[in-house]
C-alpha cells in the first residue's frame, strides 16, 4: 500500500492529531500552540487539494478501516463531491483561524484550538464516511466541538442561545437516531452503498416504513440545514456567537445540505420504490420560503451579525431550491453556488467582526455611529461581501445565481424559482444597501468626536479581504469550476458507480 | 400480552413524556424530557435488530441461533453519546441560570415575563 492509499484518512487523523497537542500547549506556549494549530490546518488544506487532484479522474475510491470490507467494515469514501466539500472546509478553517489569530479571538478562552480541530475532524469525517452510523457520530462531533465553540468567549447572552442551541441539537440527534433504527430494521445495513441495493430490493409491505425513515432522515438534515420551518435556532444561535466561530459555522448549515445531495440520490433516488426522491414534494417550498424569509431577515436585522445570521439562511434557501428538483444539470449549479455562498457568507461575518471591534460601544448595532478609525476599508469590504452574498456582478454569486436560474428553466416550478430568486435578491440588495448606508455613510455625517478606540492592526482586513479575493477568483475561474461542479454532479447522480466502487462488481 | 406489545408501548410512552418535557419552558423539564426521549431512542434501536428472548449475540457453545449483534453496538455508541449530551445540557442550563438568574429556556426571568396586575 502506497501512502496515496493511506491519504484518505488523513483529514481525520491530522485534526485529531492536531487538537489534543494543542490542548496541551496553550496554557505554557500560547505562540507554540497557535503555530501548531495553524500548521495543522495547512496540512489539511494541502492533503485536501491533493485529494482534490486525486478524485479528478472520476474514479470513486474507498477506504476500509482495519482493512475489513464493506458493508461489514467502517469505509470512508472519496469521490468528487467529497474531495470538493474537504477542499471548502479546509480552505475556509485556514483563514478563519488565520483571523482568529490576528485578532486574538482564540485567547478569549483556553480550549479555542481544540475545539476548533475537534470542529474540522467532525466536518471532514462526515464529507468522507460512506456509513450512516458514522455520519451520525462525525455529527455528533462537529456539535460537540460547535457547542463549545459557539460559547467561547462567554456572556450571558451566549449562554442563552446556547440552551436553546443544543436542546434543539439534542432533539435532531434523537430523530436521527430513530431514522437509523427504521432503516436498519427494515435493510439490516446501515452501509450506504450496501442500503441503495437494498432499499431497492424491499418489498410492498415495507414501502410505508422507508418513506418514514427517508422524511425523518431528511428533517433531521433540513435541521442541521437550517430549512424552513427548522430554522428558528439559527438567527439567534450565530448572531450571538463569536463572529469568527460563525464564519466558521457558516459551513455547518451546509453539512445538512452536503448529507442530503449524498442520500438522496444514493439511497432514495429513483429505483427505491415508493421512496423514491422522497423529500422532493417538500423541499422546494421549504428552500422558498428559505430564501424569502433569510432576505426578509436580512431587511429587517438590528446588528450586522443577525444581518448575516440571516443571510446564511438565504443562501440555504437558494442553494436547495436548485438541489430540490434533484437533476444533474440543477445539481451542478447548486454546487457552484454552495462553494461561494460558503467563502460570501464568512466574509460577511469577518466584516462585522472587523468593523464591530472598532467602533466601540456602538458593537454591531446597524445605527448611526461618529467616524471610526478603518471605516473606509471596512465600509469598502462590507460592500464587497454584500454583492457576494445578494449575487450582483462581478463577484461569484452572479454567477451561481444565474446558473441556478438557467439550469432550472427545465423543471416544473422554474416560475416560482425564478420569481423567488429575483425578488429576494432584490430584497437583499435593498437590505444591505441600508445596513451599509447606516452603518458607514449617515456615520460619516455625525459630527459627534471619532470613536477612540484602542489601535487595531490592519492585519485584520486580510482574512475577509482574501476570502472576498477567493470569490472573485472562482468567478474568474468559474468556466473551469462549473466543468467540475457538472462532473460532481454527474457522478452523484449515477449511484451505480458508487455502489459498484464500495461493494465491487458482485452486486 | 406480546413482547412486541409489551416493548411498542414502552418506547410510546417514553416518547410521550419526552416529548411533552422538552417542550416545557424551565431546563431542569426538558433536560428530564431530553432523557426520557434518549432512553426511548435506546430501546427503539435495540429492538430494531428484532426482539429475540434467550439467544447470544456472538457466540456460545453449542448455539446455533443468535440475536443481531450490531444493534448493541449502536445502542452502546447512542448511549455514550447522549449521555455525554445531557450531562453538558446540565452543566450548561445550571451556568445559564447562575448567569442570568433565570432557569427559563429563553433567559427570561419570571418576574420579568409577567405581566404587571
Amino acid at each position: 500500500m502506497t501512502l496515496l492509499d493511506q491519504l484518505p484518512i488523513a483529514p481525520v487523523v491530522i485534526p485529531a492529531v492536531t487538537a489534543p497537542l494543542t490542548m496541551l500547549l496553550m496554557r505554557r506556549h500560547a505562540r507554540a500552540a497557535a503555530a501548531l494549530s495553524l500548521g495543522g490546518c495547512v496540512a489539511m488544506l494541502v492533503t485536501a487539494c491533493a485529494l482534490f487532484a486525486v478524485a479528478q479522474d472520476g474514479a470513486i475510491r474507498s477506504y476500509a478501516l482495519g482493512a475489513w470490507p464493506a458493508p461489514f467494515g467502517i469505509v470512508l469514501v472519496l469521490d468528487r463531491l467529497a474531495a470538493l466539500m474537504l477542499v471548502l472546509a479546509a480552505l475556509l478553517a485556514t483563514l478563519v483561524l488565520g483571523h482568529a489569530l490576528v485578532t486574538a479571538a482564540d485567547r478569549r478562552g483556553w480550549h479555542f484550538h481544540p475545539m476548533f480541530h475537534f470542529q474540522l475532524m467532525g466536518l471532514n469525517g462526515a464529507f468522507l464516511t460512506g456509513d450512516l452510523f458514522n455520519l451520525f457520530v462525525f455529527f455528533e462531533v462537529l456539535l460537540i466541538a460547535s457547542y463549545g465553540l459557539m460559547l467561547h468567549g462567554q456572556g450571558a447572552l451566549r449562554m442563552k442561545a446556547g440552551v436553546a442551541y443544543v436542546v434543539v441539537n439534542i432533539v435532531g440527534s434523537a430523530l436521527f437516531l430513530i431514522a437509523l433504527g427504521l432503516l436498519y430494521g427494515l435493510t439490516a445495513t446501515l452501509n450506504m452503498a450496501d442500503l441503495a441495493v437494498r432499499v431497492a430490493a424491499l418489498g410492498a409491505a415495507d414501502q410505508g416504513l422507508l418513506r418514514v425513515a427517508g422524511l425523518l432522515l431528511m428533517v433531521v438534515f433540513g435541521l442541521k440545514a437550517a430549512v424552513v420551518p427548522l430554522h428558528l435556532w439559527l438567527p439567534r444561535t450565530y448572531a450571538a456567537t463569536m463572529p469568527v466561530v460563525a464564519a466558521l459555522f457558516a459551513i455547518m448549515t451546509k453539512v445538512g445540505v452536503y448529507a442530503m445531495i449524498r442520500t438522496v440520490p444514493l439511497i432514495f433516488g429513483a429505483q427505491a420504490g415508493a421512496a423514491a426522491w422522497v423529500p422532493a414534494p417538500y423541499l422546494l417550498p421549504a428552500a422558498i420560503l428559505g430564501a424569502i424569509v433569510g432576505f426578509v431577515g436580512v431587511l429587517a436585522a438590528r446588528g450586522m451579525r443577525e444581518q448575516a445570521a440571516f443571510a446564511v439562511l438565504a443562501s440555504t434557501g437558494t442553494l436547495l431550491m436548485a438541489v430540490a428538483s434533484w437533476r444533474a444539470a440543477t445539481l451542478a449549479a447548486a454546487l457552484y453556488y454552495m462553494v461561494q455562498a460558503v467563502l460570501a457568507g464568512a466574509a460577511l461575518f469577518l466584516v462585522a467582526d472587523v468593523t464591530m471591534r472598532r467602533r466601540g460601544p456602538y458593537a454591531d448595532a446597524l445605527a448611526p455611529s461618529p467616524r471610526f478609525a478603518g471605516q473606509d476599508a471596512a465600509g469598502l469590504l462590507y460592500l464587497a461581501a454584500a454583492i457576494g452574498v445578494v449575487g450582483l456582478p462581478p463577484l461569484a454569486g452572479f454567477v451561481g445565481k444565474l446558473l441556478i436560474l438557467d439550469a432550472s428553466f427545465a423543471v416544473p416550478g422554474w416560475p416560482a424559482i425564478w420569481t423567488t430568486i429575483l425578488v429576494t435578491t432584490l430584497i437583499g440588495v435593498i437590505g444591505f444597501s441600508r445596513g451599509g448606508s447606516t452603518l458607514f455613510w449617515k456615520a460619516s455625517a455625525a459630527d459627534a468626536d471619532p470613536i477612540a478606540c484602542p489601535a487595531r492592526s490592519r492585519a485584520e482586513f486580510i482574512a475577509p479581504a482574501l476570502l472576498l479575493a477567493t470569490l472573485a477568483a472562482l468567478t474568474v475561474a468559474a468556466g473551469w469550476a462549473t466543468a467540475h461542479a457538472r462532473a460532481t454532479a454527474a457522478q452523484v447522480m449515477t449511484p451505480g458507480l458508487y455502489v459498484t466502487a464500495i461493494l465491487g462488481a458482485a452486486r | 400480552m406480546s413482547l412486541e406489545f409489551l416493548v411498542a408501548s414502552a418506547i410510546a410512552v417514553l416518547v410521550a413524556g419526552g416529548i411533552f418535557l422538552a417542550l416545557r419552558g424551565r431546563t431542569f423539564q426538558v433536560v428530564l424530557g431530553l432523557t426520557l426521549l434518549s432512553y426511548a431512542v435506546n430501546l427503539f434501536l435495540f429492538a430494531s435488530g428484532r426482539l429475540i428472548v434467550d439467544r447470544p449475540p456472538l457466540y456460545a457453545q453449542g448455539v446455533t441461533a443468535h440475536a443481531d449483534p450490531l444493534p448493541q453496538a449502536l445502542v452502546l455508541t447512542a448511549i455514550v453519546i447522549t449521555f455525554a449530551m445531557t450531562a453538558l445540557t446540565v452543566i450548561l442550563s445550571l451556568r445559564s441560570y447562575l448567569e442570568s438568574g433565570s432557569d427559563q429556556v429563553d433567559g427570561v426571568a419570571d418576574h420579568e415575563s409577567e405581566e404587571p396586575a
